[in-house]
């Protein structure tokens, strides 16, 4: 950091004037974190009549829960299909709508609406969409001979939130990629472009590199994302189910605590889950931030 | 971050206390829509018929959201007087031992009228301790029963004015429906935990789990896998599901069960006789047929008694007298006959006393409504027995979702009804036996 320091002479006031900020995260943010690590040790009735201290035993029950170690992996499955779903899918539109000369404007504002549209609406609208009994989708795919019922069928369930969660994103992601791409210099592809390099040469060694910035911001916003920001989208679509098929881990932080009254799991659940927003952050500032810089 | 949303949801409640000269009587329900209507109109009434209380009902969201708030209320000492609360949250309820009020209790402190004998044993027996003592007042009770559409049964060649009385019947008259293309499946059943799992075991008298099915203390756990006639009845759902005999409706309450009957998809459909007031008003094309619930004439024992759903009111700890003088007048007025026979006939829920029961036979009600009374036939069919008279178990919420879970496995192939019910037992005692250790 090479930028002048402006110092405060009053010694102070700098700590007043962060102060309303402190307050309102300590209250709102620590204060509600560590009572959920405290209850992570505890077992507890639902009253809070009787409160048991019993260490790791919590921790213990739910890494040898079956339940929980396929919630996780049904977590991963989510979050990478909706990145690659919803950043792919975003990066085709940014790139056709980079060659619109006249008409790029009116696409951009098309395909930004979808952002506007709250995920419970969204999810049910999907919902709708491929409702086995009223959904036009599956009665379509009934008459190519596929037989579409997320309600008995994991991996029928498992693309259909994919897809409710991806339809939103997909608007996020495309404008920072479009962007992105307004920023790479064009005379660097039409250098290479009069070098006879062809428009798939042209986009996999000029355009992608070039765009690697925008591309590891939104990697690590889409898992943040899909692991934390889409439990509308179950609640309206699968419920996490069927068996527990798109059981994501906050919603089984919900279903144990909020439904089950198991306090002391679902506040060790919320425990994990704060390590891993922590890692990822680490991650995003320690080396995405470093390495991906032109 | 659990407590900062119990905390939110729990200052939302509390913003309606006011200050009257009237004892306030706070009453945390989750009846939504007409139910809600009737429920207000209820206590509109009660509050004009004296002037020392006044009754406010607030409407908290489904039954889950209804307890979750009651309970976050609890732990911050703003709760209400009367919350109302489904079955399966009974279990932990009851272990809430410095929680809750028992009515009887209750009303024995307040010295209100209060006869326990007048209420239907099959109701209240779910929610009396072992010495037999009430300890919340039965609402909104109901028992599965048997719809089906007498137009299909016509079309199909059979006689529409006898309903399908075995599973032997239900299976001769699906495939006879769907071969004469009447209907395109035979049947669909709401609530697979409710109807198809513990009300089936009550049903063939099969215990559900030990020590009286969980009425006897929490070291109760549960024995689905030990119940052959339960199995034999999944594998056959399995089995009838793959055949098109029988369509699934989803998880917990089966939401799409319902638009199967209505849009004569499915002839036969099973549902909380709660829901018939719904079918009728969907029924548009067709007449409806009613029935109990079918059984396997081989099983000996069966038909036993169907048990009962729903939900009872709970009186709360930590208010002062007056305002428990207010809920006990309150809880003898809604017991009333009137009010319960008023109540029961417009809902489809059971009538929870004898003397409503008596009232509505008077009024003729029962002739002019043909089907409102199977489901008090299917709870008085016998004296319940051990395994007949409810289940009583801690994390129940949770246990009823592990039963869907598993159920959708079976459907989906990856195990089999034996498997699929040993794994709802031992997923389900793992639960339980957590909660019988957080509430020593």
């Amino acid at each position: 950091m090479s930028t002048k320091r402006n110092t405060f002479r009053h010694r102070t006031l700098p700590y007043l004037l962060i102060a309303p900020q402190l307050a309102v995260t300590l209250v709102f943010f620590m204060w509600p974190a560590a009572q959920a690590v405290i209850q992570s040790f505890e077992q507890e009735d639902a009253f809070g009549l009787s409160t048991t201290w019993v260490g790791f035993q919590n921790y213990q029950t739910l890494f040898a829960d079956p339940e929980y170690l396929n919630a996780l992996k049904v977590t991963v499955v989510f979050t990478l299909g909706v990145t690659a779903v919803s950043l792919g899918l975003a990066l085709l539109l940014a790139l056709a709508v980079d060659r619109m000369v006249k008409s790029a404007t009116v696409y951009t504002t098309l395909l930004v609406w979808p952002y506007a549209v709250a995920p419970a609406v969204s999810g049910v609208m999907w919902w709708f969409m491929f409702n086995p009994t009223i959904g036009i989708f599956p009665y379509l795919l009934h008459m190519v001979g596929y037989d579409w019922n997320h309600g008995l069928h994991g991996t029928d369930a498992m693309i259909l939130v994919i897809l409710a969660a991806s339809w939103n994103q997909i608007s996020y992601n495309f404008l920072f990629f479009v962007a992105g791409l307004q920023s790479i210099p064009a005379s660097l592809r039409e250098a290479a472009a009069i070098d006879g390099a062809g428009p798939a040469k042209r986009f996999w060694t000029i355009t992608l590199p070039l765009l690697s910035p925008t591309t590891f911001f939104l990697l690590v916003v889409n898992f943040v994302y899909a692991m934390f920001n889409t439990f509308a989208t179950i609640h309206a679509t699968t419920q996490g189910g069927p068996a527990g098929s798109t059981n994501i881990l906050v919603y089984k932080v919900f279903n144990d605590g909020f439904i089950g009254l198991n306090l002391g799991s679902s506040s060790a659940q919320s425990v994990v889950l704060l390590f891993i927003v922590i890692a990822l952050t680490v991650v995003q500032f320690a080396w995405v931030e470093r390495r991906v810089q032109y | 971050m659990m407590r900062s949303i119990l905390l939110g949801a729990l200052l939302a409640g509390t913003a309606l206390t006011s200050a009257q000269a009237k004892t306030t009587i706070t009453w945390w329900h989750a009846m939504g829509g007409k139910l809600g209507d009737k429920l207000n109109q209820i206590v509109a009434d009660y509050n004009k018929s004296q002037d020392k209380y006044e009754v406010v009902a607030t409407y908290k969201g489904s039954y889950p959201e209804t307890m979750t708030a009651a309970i976050a209320a609890f732990r911050a000492h703003q709760q209400p007087d009367i919350v109302q609360v489904f079955e399966v949250g009974t279990g932990t309820m009851m272990a809430a031992k410095g929680a809750i009020y028992p009515v009887y209790q209750l009303m024995k402190d307040m010295g209100a009228p209060f006869d326990p004998k007048g209420f239907l044993p099959a109701v209240v027996g779910y929610y009396t301790d072992t010495n037999g003592n009430m300890l919340s007042m039965p609402f909104n009770s109901s028992t599965p029963i048997f719809y089906y559409n007498k137009d299909v049964f016509k079309k199909a060649g059979l006689d529409p004015e006898v309903a399908p009385k075995t599973w032997d019947d239900v299976i001769a008259d699906s495939k006879k429906i769907i071969a004469s293309g009447a209907a395109k499946c035979g049947f669909t059943s709401a609530w697979i935990s409710w109807i198809q799992t513990e009300n089936l075991s009550a049903w063939h008298n099969r215990a559900i789990g030990t020590l009286e099915n969980g009425f006897g203390g929490t070291a109760a756990r549960l024995e689905y896998a030990k119940d052959d006639v339960l199995i034999r009845h999944w594998a056959n759902l399995a089995q009838w599901q793959k055949d098109g005999i029988f369509e699934y409706g989803g998880p917990v309450g089966g939401n799409d069960a319902p638009p199967k009957f209505f849009s004569q998809e499915c002839a036969m459909y099973m549902d909380s006789s709660a829901g018939r007031a719904a079918v009728i008003a969907n029924a548009k094309d067709f007449q409806v047929g009613y029935g109990m619930l079918p059984y396997y004439q081989d099983v000996k024992g069966a038909p036993q008694n169907t048990i009962i759903g729903g939900a009872t009111l709970w009186v709360l700890q930590g208010h002062p007298k007056e305002e428990y003088q207010g809920v006990a007048d309150f809880l003898h007025y809604l017991s009333s006959p009137e009010v319960q026979a008023d109540w029961h006939q417009f809902s489809g829920y059971l009538p929870i006393t004898q003397a409503a029961y008596e009232l509505g036979q008077k009024q003729g009600y029962y002739e002019k409504n043909p089907g409102s009374d199977v489901a008090i036939k299917e709870i008085t069919l016998n004296p319940p027995t051990a395994n007949s008279k409810g289940l009583r178990f801690g994390n129940y919420v949770q246990v009823r979702n592990i039963i869907d879970d598993e159920f959708q496995k079976l459907l989906g192939g990856q195990e089999d009804a034996k498997q699929a019910l040993e794994n709802v037992d031992k997923r389900g005692n793992e639960l339980i036996a957590q909660f019988e250790a957080a509430n020593k």
